[in-house]
């Protein structure tokens, strides 16, 4: 400690691929390949590509939530009604059903569900300036509680045969529609957020709001849009999950929410915002369903996963400060 | 002095409790009535004393979301000491009770105290951990009536004075938490510490202690009622409580509690509990589906939030002076 009065400055910075290497998403990578290499030696029907392509749906529809998700905790904020969102639209959906409506019409209304609850959230929080964890609490309740109200102990079956594609449909061997709207939603929204000046301003926002405010960034604006985007994502989910399930029952998608922000704390993003990547929480996404299928496949009772995934989720954040204090300690 | 009573959010909480009443009472006659009135704060004694827990918690700028599972994990681990020990003294299990909730609170607290780590993060694994111990205890199994000792099952139900001893533990409760905060170092601590961190410390506040001890109060509470709520419905099971820790927070939030810290009161609190508690209890007097009773909570947790942000918002800061007009 005795050098804490003056820093120095480093003659030479750390390289580009030494910190990469040295990343919270060079990590991930390894924890994603030691947990394939553990599950293909555990169970000899890990390794079948069938298999595998049925264990993408227990993360593609929480992920493509994460994706916005992420950018939204990055900006400082959080949402924690998604799950309700998914119920509601889904509701909605099952409604239209009844109604006679045909499939297009579904997916419009699913998607309109989802933008207008996110629309709804980010009034409240930026219009307004409540504080999104408290609102969000509000409208968890309020959105499952009107799918409750319409629905009871109910459920809406009877979706059209061609609805079933978005849940169940593959578009190449075993590549499921699914699979390919993750990996679509990564790429789009890792070029949002890394490419573009609305990502830069999401950083801004998470890292200095006053500051961010201070510079022409308007703050409110790029809150309600990232709200936007959140309830969008959580109407395509609720599209793909109902077609999967192919009922809608109002306990749909229950406890997603808790899931979710798991996810994107893995990925390596800062719950109290400013720092993380999209790339991290596309990693996290792969590891947790790769745990789930691979616990699965081994009989373990989906409880005790949970257990692994709560002490995966305290000590991703636990393990690196230790690590410091225990260096800080030795100098 | 009475314009700033109209003006406390209380007032306005029991305003609106007194025409939620009112309104019910219209359909409904006897729902004021005192044995029905005390039957209700009965039913609802588990969430005052909850809610409670959590607002320390909150006023020190930090959330708990882990009350319900512990609940859940403590009601499992006292009913499974009760079923291999049916002789053993109730006021024992109590005890057991409440610590194993405070040191349950107390890994919440060292998490958030000497690690530094967000308190929504800690307490979301250690809510899914608490669960997954609960199944590895029971092996998913459920503890029934039958394998509880009837005094086990008597003390909630036990009458004194006229009122249940559920009733009463809440009684208590208010009671211990209105001289707490208001007699005690550590109660003014809690609100120093939510209110302006920093200025905390230079008043020699040690602000991690002070979130440690409001996770121990909280955790301990939680075990009290994972007693009482399993001796009330005389059942163990993995998911008691389920979601419970959101009704929690709704009470507090409800009640006036500011999520950001440092504002909230004993009576905030309980009226916030009472509030959901009358809601829940005269939907179906009233002939309205249970179903509705989620998205009523919702909107109340969303007008609350409205109308104490209103009371709590400051004017905006003027940066620059509006350009005057030439004529």
């Amino acid at each position: 400690m005795s050098d804490a009065t003056h820093r120095t400055i480093p003659d030479r910075l750390t390289s580009r691929s030494q910190r990469t290497l040295k990343s919270w998403e060079a990590f991930l990578v390894l924890i994603a390949v030691l947990v394939f290499v553990t599950n293909s030696f555990a169970s000899p029907y890990f390794l079948n590509p069938w298999n595998l392509s049925d264990a993408t749906f227990n993360f593609t529809e929480k992920a493509m939530i994460a994706f916005a998700m992420a950018m939204l905790i990055i900006a400082g904020e959080i949402d924690l009604s998604v799950a309700s969102i998914i119920a509601l639209a889904s509701t909605a959906m099952g409604f239209m059903v009844t109604l006679g409506f045909d499939t297009p019409m579904l997916v419009l209304t699913g998607l309109a569900v989802g933008l207008a609850c996110g629309a709804f959230n980010g009034v409240l929080v930026t219009r307004f300036g409540l504080p999104s964890i408290v609102v969000t609490i509000g409208t968890m309740s309020l959105f499952r509680g009107i799918s409750y109200i319409v629905l009871g102990d109910k459920a809406y079956t009877g979706y059209p045969s061609d609805f079933a594609f978005f849940g169940q449909g593959y578009v190449w061997w075993v590549f499921s529609f699914e699979l390919l709207l993750f990996a679509l939603f990564a790429v789009i929204y890792a070029v949002i957020l890394h490419r573009t000046n609305f990502g830069r301003a999401v950083y801004a926002i998470g890292n200095n709001p006053v500051g961010a405010q201070f510079s022409g960034i308007r703050t409110g604006r790029v809150k309600f849009v990232l709200f936007l985007l959140t309830g969008l994502m959580s109407g395509i989910a609720a599209v793909c999950l109902t077609s999967r399930l192919g009922s809608t029952r109002p306990s749909i998608a229950f406890g997603w929410e808790l899931e979710i922000v798991t996810m994107v704390v893995l990925g390596g993003v800062s719950i109290l915002g400013g720092s993380g990547t999209i790339p991290g929480v596309m990693l996290a996404a792969l590891i947790m369903g790769m745990v789930t299928f691979g616990f699965g496949l081994l009989n373990v009772p989906g409880i005790v996963m949970s257990i692994f995934i709560g002490l995966l989720l305290i000590s991703v954040i636990a393990v690196p400060k230790l690590i410091g204090m225990a260096r800080k300690g030795a100098h | 002095m009475i314009a700033n009573l109209v003006k406390s959010r209380e007032a306005l909480l029991v305003l609106a409790i007194i025409a939620l009443v009112a309104l019910i009472s219209t359909r409904f006659p006897g729902f004021a009535a005192p044995a029905n009135a005390a039957n209700i704060f009965n039913d609802t004694s588990i969430l005052i004393m909850m809610a409670l827990g959590q607002m320390v918690v909150i006023l020190t700028r930090c959330i708990d979301l882990s009350v319900a599972a512990n609940l859940a994990l403590t009601g499992m681990i006292v009913a499974t000491v009760n079923m291999l020990v049916p002789g053993i003294p109730v006021v024992a299990l109590l005890v057991l009770a409440v610590a194993t909730g405070m040191v349950l609170g107390a890994v919440n607290g060292i998490l958030v105290w000497k690690l530094d780590i967000p308190p929504i993060v800690v307490t979301l694994g250690t809510m899914t951990i608490f669960r997954g111990i609960i199944f590895l205890i029971s092996d998913g199994a459920w503890i029934n009536a039958h394998e509880m000792s009837a005094a086990f099952k008597a003390v909630p139900r036990a009458s004194f004075l006229g009122l249940p001893m559920l009733s009463w533990f809440a009684i208590a409760s208010i009671a211990a938490f209105a001289i707490g905060m208001s007699r005690t170092a550590l109660g003014r601590a809690f609100l120093a510490v939510g209110g302006n961190p920093h200025a905390a410390i230079y008043t020699g506040i040690n602000v991690g202690l002070t979130r440690f001890m409001a996770f121990v109060i909280s955790g301990g509470i939680a075990g009290l009622c994972g007693y009482l709520w399993v001796a009330r419905y005389a059942v163990a099971y993995v998911d008691i409580a389920g979601g419970f820790e959101l009704e929690v927070v709704a009470a507090c939030v409800i009640g006036g509690i500011s999520i950001a810290g440092g504002i909230g009161s004993v009576g905030g609190a309980v009226l916030g509990a009472l509030f959901l508690g009358i809601v829940k209890n005269a939907l179906p007097v009233v002939n309205i589906s249970p179903f509705w009773q989620l998205a009523i909570s919702g909107s109340a947790i969303i007008i609350a939030v409205l109308v104490n942000a209103r009371s709590e918002r400051k004017p905006g800061r003027v940066i620059l002076k509006k350009a005057e007009h030439v004529a």
